[in-house]
């Protein structure tokens, strides 16, 4: 059964009518039409659907709107203020690791949650964490320099 | 011109899928057929017109207003069919114009595979973009910066060789000046640009001069990627438009006994679409159009014909073979192999494994009265709109497709299955329609890099030297099939099976198989010899680019240092090869615990010619490099009763950060030599070092891919 359904969304309150079981990234995308976060796989395997789940990084891929409600979801879209990247997005940008780009939000998102839970973190755990998307563009040593820009 | 390349050298075709795709929609099948007899054949009938003139670097009947738009702002918009999907042909392409414009790479814009407002460059597959694009699209930016100096000239009656010109402004010698965005407004010469053709010819900046080919220029879409703004063909979205999804059968080709169609009769707002053997749901959301799609599939019977499994692939592959091929002979090699000293016999497995883009399949088409306009994400534009042309008998100018920037093709999106399936729905539902295939249904419902058996028989004489060759493959093709090596008698044959699995081009295609097979028998071989495995190679080859490569490899890695201070359970491979005019060479160093292997480091050496964008080139090359390492280790799609059992990520394996050795790519520019494509070539020398390196490593040789150690 539909019902409205509330949650804050890179700092804006949202609402829509659906079902609560709805993937958070059907959501996102074909309510809100934010579709920086990508589809990849659907069981929460690629990683390319990442956002932030109260600052949490999520797969919004198995993760249903019900049970965000509420909740405050972050995504690719709000990085950016007024023209300015985030430096995550900038190292993104400096370390070239970008091929097709499209795993690269999903990428994203979990280095910022990195970037602001574990500052220095040490290498061998970017690489595990990291190592939970995939590029099939294969740019990992890219990624990597990009997160280890800002993070470590 | 210098970087011409004889197009006929390659045959396009091998690239291609072996089976056409079919759509039988009822309503159309049998105007369809009286037209046409088959998508094939209808693909080639209705091709444009400018189709037959793609060979050669410039077409005749190209005017300079097809490939170019001046704005009045001064930047300059180029028109292409090639598609980006991540290999750098939007970056490479806007160097390649800025070039012989002598702009900025911001002063360009590029416009990529609309088939209604593009010249037809072919599709993007082969590695063809760097040889036959970028020449093509110097030779007509080169023909436009003669024209519009011509055309300031003379109206600042000057000689065209006393006009300066750089940066899009030009000055006369008396001071005169006129930029590009005034010249946009000139309609004098907008008419002279749709007289002008490119037949005449151009001349193009030569490789010591270049300014901006040659350079790292940056991925040109960069920050679009990063702040989430790039609009991918599945991020498309269009007013009142909705989602489709697709009533897939159970299993390879099961026929559906019975379906109620009225299954999802109690959801308000969905649009059931039945034509042919064609089912599908179309519903405000993708949620909804799933919950349809599903309570009808569950209504369904199906007819389930028996269909091979992937354990026993190999078998089916040699047991049904269709054509024998003709064999390719050189000398005597029965002769060699009689009298030999030492001989080598083995066979080889190639599993089926897919590309996996991240961006799945994926369209969105609207209908206009008879006018279909679909953005989807493919390699092969011209392709999709002929297989559109033919689903829904429109005539030719009806139907447009858009590639926006795609996620990901790896050779595997040359099809437009999915398009059609948009369209199909959006017709059915009066509005434009969404359609983007689930993991499962590409891991399913697209195409495979071929499986294949591999046999080689190799005659040593006393001396150590190969004296014969005897090559055949069955099913995954010819690609680099014919050894690189000096070996006075040869058989090669390409053998065509009857294969289970829908298959069709990826990133080298055949040259992965052809490649793994020969340079793991060289290796066997040179240890037959009692020979170092990169001294065995080195004495057959001749002087030239593949033995340049070889050498630049082994060198940055230091073999020799690395054989001879060999630590225990750790072992180094060699391997070379050469594909699409390139050449590559990789060393690779392993440790095997318990029968697992880990890649340490890998140091690959590779040429392309003349480099046009260094940065970009290092990304392929590694891409590739780590690809490969997939393919060698992880991958193999497995089947069972019709099914695919490995259909997402969390079954098939493949390469994640964790698994990267360190690496070492090694770049030879060869200015003197013309620019070839560098994003497949640099995939087949990594799964044939590793496995000489476990070889090296373990004393277990594994004659699979991926390989096997149990």
């Amino acid at each position: 059964m539909k019902r409205e359904m509330n949650l804050s969304v890179n700092g804006t309150q949202r609402s829509t009518l659906t079902q609560p079981e709805r993937p958070l990234l059907d959501v996102l995308r074909e309510d809100f039409h934010l579709t920086g976060t990508k589809f990849g796989c659907g069981e929460g395997e690629c990683g390319a659907c990442t956002v932030l789940v109260d600052g949490e990084a999520t797969r919004s891929c198995i993760t249903s709107i019900g049970e965000v409600e509420g909740r405050a979801i972050e995504t690719i879209e709000g990085l950016e203020i007024d023209g300015a990247l985030h430096r995550i997005q900038q190292a993104f940008i400096d370390q070239q690791a970008v091929q097709c780009g499209y795993c690269v939000p999903g990428h994203i998102m979990t280095a910022l949650a990195l970037v602001r839970n574990k500052p220095n973190c040490p290498r061998a755990e970017i690489v595990a964490t990291m190592s939970e998307h995939i590029c099939r563009c294969c740019n990992y040593s890219r990624i990597l320099a990009a997160v280890e820009q800002v993070v470590g | 011109m210098d970087e011409s390349f004889d197009e006929l050298e390659l045959e396009i075709e091998r690239y291609e899928l072996r089976e056409p795709t079919r759509f039988r929609f009822e309503t159309d099948r049998r105007r369809f057929m009286q037209a046409t007899g088959t998508g094939l054949m209808l693909a080639v009938a209705i091709k444009p017109r400018r189709v037959e003139a793609q060979r050669g670097t410039a077409r005749r009947d190209e005017y300079l207003n097809e490939r170019f738009f001046l704005a009045q702002d001064g930047t300059i918009t180029v028109f292409t069919s090639k598609v980006e999907v991540g290999q750098g042909s939007r970056t490479q392409l806007t160097q390649a114009a800025a070039e012989e414009l002598r702009l900025n790479v911001d002063q360009i814009s590029l416009v990529m595979a609309d088939t209604q407002l593009c010249p037809n460059d072919g599709g993007t597959a082969g590695s063809r973009t760097t040889p036959s694009t970028v020449p093509r699209i110097r030779a007509a930016a080169a023909t436009l910066r003669e024209t519009l100096i011509n055309h300031v000239a003379k109206q600042t009656l000057s000689q065209p060789e006393q006009i300066q010109y750089a940066g899009g402004i030009f000055r006369s010698q008396d001071g005169q000046e006129m930029t590009l965005g005034q010249l946009a407004s000139d309609q004098s010469l907008v008419d002279a640009l749709k007289r002008t053709s490119l037949a005449e010819g151009s001349t193009v900046i030569p490789v010591a001069d270049w300014q901006v080919l040659g350079t790292p220029v940056p991925k040109l879409t960069s920050r679009a990627v990063v702040t989430g703004a790039m609009q991918y063909p599945s991020d498309t979205v269009l007013p009142g438009m909705w989602y489709g999804k697709v009533v897939r059968p159970v299993s390879y080709g099961a026929s559906l006994t019975s379906i109620d169609l009225d299954a999802a009769r109690d959801m308000t707002d969905v649009v059931v679409v039945r034509d042919g053997d064609f089912i599908g749901c179309v519903a405000a959301t993708s949620y909804e159009a799933a919950l349809a799609r599903d309570a009808i599939a569950a209504s369904a019977a199906w007819n389930r014909p028996n269909h091979p499994a992937s354990v026993d692939l190999f078998t089916h592959l040699r047991r049904n073979i269709t054509s024998p091929g003709t064999p390719r002979k050189q000398g005597d090699f029965l002769y060699a192999w009689t009298g030999a000293t030492k001989r080598f016999d083995a066979s080889y497995k190639i599993s089926y494994i897919q590309h996996a883009p991240m961006e799945p399949r994926a369209a969105v088409a609207q209908w206009n009265g008879d006018l279909v306009t679909v953005w989807t994400g493919t390699q092969q534009p011209d392709r999709v709109r002929s297989e559109l042309i033919g689903a829904f008998q429109l005539p030719a100018e009806s139907v447009r497709v858009i590639v926006p920037d795609t996620g990901g093709g790896f050779g595997g999106k040359h099809t437009g299955e999915c398009a059609v399936e948009a369209a199909r729905l959006a017709k059915a539902a009066g509005r434009p329609v969404s359609l983007r295939w689930t993991r499962e249904e590409e891991f399913t419902w697209a195409y495979f890099r071929p499986a294949g058996v591999i046999d080689i028989r190799a005659a040593l004489d006393s001396s150590g030297n190969l004296i014969g060759w005897e090559f055949t493959n069955y099913n995954s093709g010819g690609s680099a099939i014919e050894s690189p090596y000096r070996i006075p008698t040869t058989v090669t044959r390409t053998a065509q099976c009857e294969y289970p699995l829908r298959q069709g081009s990826y990133r080298a295609l055949a040259s992965t198989a052809n490649v793994f097979a020969r340079e793991s028998a060289m290796d066997e071989l040179a240890a037959m010899a009692q020979s170092d495995p990169l001294e065995f190679r080195l004495k057959h080859l001749d002087e030239g680019r593949l033995k340049d490569v070889l050498r630049a490899a082994a060198r940055n890695f230091d073999w020799s240092g690395a054989v001879s201070s060999r630590l225990p359970n750790r072992g180094v491979g060699i391997a070379c090869g050469t594909e699409k005019g390139s050449f590559v060479a990789a060393c690779a160093e392993v440790e095997v615990t318990q029968g697992e292997p880990r890649v340490l480091r890998i140091c690959q050496a590779y040429e392309c010619g003349a480099i046009q964008n260094p940065a970009n080139l290092r990304l392929q090359v590694e891409g590739a490099l780590v690809q490969g390492l997939g393919g060698a280790l992880y991958e193999a799609v497995e089947f069972s009763k019709g099914q695919i059992t490995t259909d997402n990520f969390s079954t098939y394996r493949v390469p994640r950060l964790r698994d990267v050795p360190e690496l070492e790519i090694v770049l030879l520019n060869r200015t003197d030599l013309p620019s070839v494509g560098g994003s497949e070539t640099p995939i087949i020398a990594v799964a044939p070092a590793i496995a000489n390196a476990i070889a090296h490593a373990s004393g277990v040789r594994s004659r699979s891919l991926p390989l096997k150690l149990a």
